[in-house]
């Protein structure tokens, strides 16, 4: 089972993976909402002028 | 070679006018080394540790210094374009524009610095190898630095972004030319590291001129 | 592989390859997180140990992110390719912030292990510069205003910080020896404890795939953002 008690060290150790998933999930929606902003604007593009 | 010849000639008269040049450079050194003990609250013999990191510090700053104008002019009056199309290849042009730039800011810089470094306590033995090493690293500042001055040709605010992009490139012959500069100060073996800020200088020697010139082409497009 | 430098067949074949990797990454990061926790203390460090699972994978990836990095400059300025020049634009911000987690991280471990938040030894020394090297990147894309130039400037400065990234690590690990100072942060040392691998190996996969489905979501904005921009231009220049 996880051990979720860090002791004396929780002040550091919490931060260090909560700063981490944080970021990283940041990361991950800003890539995912620009993707699909400029996916949608290029498919309108197609719509407007069929190739 | 008269083109060569006739580019050399004016990139050195070019680098010492205009109020550049070794004036600013020793002028900047002379500020930088009044500077930590007016700002330090310790005696006047504290900083004699800091004497040699102050000094190094100072030179690549100061090897920083009028670099943007270095292609600037060139861009701005549309001779560059004639440099890149003319008979000297671009990458002897970029090399030529480095060596005069270090002629007129890198030299007088090594020789203002020992004495900088001795004003601010380093012993006065280690003189020569500061002025040696001051030398040989401001060449590999001044290299890297026109580099810098190339990438940024047209960009805003170009002397910060030459800054920002250089400075962790300088670490190497910083890190070479301290140690060597401490060495001798010591009483040491400065041998291994006056060999690689050599080995470093010669490395910016070969790739300044490459990749500044593709720097200059993309800036011309 | 060239194949694939043609940008209609990179968007095609990576159309199936972004979901996969995104719920790779979720799957192993939970997986990772699992283990990470599981894990045993370690003799020394104590619970602390768990942060080096968050810290050497993002040290690690942003390591990669730069070699990315520099290797599509490289095909950017030689092969003078736009995909390449999206995919260094691309590996810029994940690799960044990769980076500064390594740092934050790097010091949240070092507080309770050595009493200080902050030491130049060699590793950590070597990320910060790797963090100047993107920042220096970054500042100068966002510095030139044409769009065209701005990325062939950073292809050049791209490649030309991967050649001089060997050069500073060495710089810094031969000052490092020149004070004797062991290098603190033994991770990767012979310390390794066989019960923390399946913790460090999926964490490291874990951001492995990651990185890979941010690098290639980002070149894939990229690729229908040119395309958008340039469509916008030449209707604006033919009406």
């Amino acid at each position: 089972m996880p051990d979720f008690d860090m002791g004396r060290y929780a002040a550091f150790v919490w931060p260090a993976w909560g700063i981490s998933l944080i970021v990283l999930g940041a990361l991950a929606a800003r890539a995912l909402i620009a993707a699909r902003r400029w996916r949608r604007e290029a498919e309108k593009l197609d719509q407007e002028r069929p190739r | 070679m008269s083109a060569l010849t006739q580019l050399i000639r004016r990139e050195i008269t070019g680098a010492w006018q205009g109020g550049g040049g070794p004036l600013m450079a020793c002028g900047f050194l002379a500020c930088a080394a009044v500077l930590p003990p007016l700002a330090s609250d310790a005696g006047p013999g504290a900083l004699v540790e800091a004497a040699l990191p102050i000094t190094w510090l100072a030179l690549a700053l100061a090897s920083l210094l009028s670099l943007e104008r270095l292609f600037e002019r060139d861009l701005d009056d549309g001779s560059l374009d004639l440099l890149s199309l003319g008979p000297a290849p671009l990458e002897a042009v970029v090399l030529i524009k480095a060596l005069a730039h270090f002629l007129a800011n890198g030299a007088p810089l090594a020789l203002a610095a020992p004495v900088c470094a001795v004003s601010l306590g380093a012993p006065a033995g280690a003189a020569p190898m500061i002025l040696l090493a001051a030398l040989i690293a401001g060449l590999g500042f001044t290299l890297t630095g026109t580099l810098g001055a190339a990438l940024a040709l047209g960009a805003r605010r170009g002397g910060l972004l030459i800054a920002v992009t250089v400075l962790p490139l300088l670490i190497p012959p910083l890190i070479f030319g301290a140690a060597a500069t401490a060495q001798a100060a010591g009483g040491g073996d400065f041998g291994p590291a006056l060999i690689l800020l050599i080995a470093y200088t010669l490395f910016a020697l070969a790739l300044t001129p490459l990749a500044g010139a593709a720097a200059v082409r993309a800036a011309q497009g | 592989m060239f194949g694939l430098a043609n940008p209609q067949r990179f968007m095609a074949f990576t159309r199936p390859l972004v979901p996969l990797l995104w719920a790779a990454a979720g799957v192993l990061l939970a997986l990772g997180a699992w283990f990470s926790f599981t894990a045993p203390e370690d003799y020394q460090q104590g619970d602390t140990v768990r942060i080096m699972f968050v810290h050497v994978p993002a040290a690690t990836l942003g390591l990669g992110a730069y070699a990315a990095l520099g290797v599509s400059s490289f095909f950017a300025l030689v092969f003078r390719h736009a995909l390449a020049d999206a995919a260094a634009r691309a590996a810029a911000l994940p690799g960044a912030a990769f980076t500064l987690l390594a740092l934050i991280t790097g010091s949240l471990w070092g507080k309770p292990m050595w009493g200080t938040w902050w030491v130049w030894d060699a590793r950590l020394t070597s990320v910060f510069i790797l963090f100047l090297f993107y920042l220096g990147y970054m500042a100068l894309r966002a510095a030139i205003d044409d769009e065209a130039r701005a990325a062939r400037s950073a292809a050049v400065l791209g490649l030309v910080g991967l050649i001089n990234l060997p050069i500073v690590r060495f710089s810094v690990d031969w000052w490092n020896t020149l004070h004797q100072r062991a290098s603190l942060i033994r991770a990767d040392g012979p310390s390794i404890d066989g019960a923390f691998l399946p913790a460090l190996l999926t964490m490291m996969a874990a951001y492995g795939a990651l990185f890979l489905a941010l690098w290639i979501t980002g070149i894939r904005t990229e690729v229908d953002r040119r395309r958008v921009v340039a469509a916008r231009a030449r209707a604006a220049a033919g009406a």
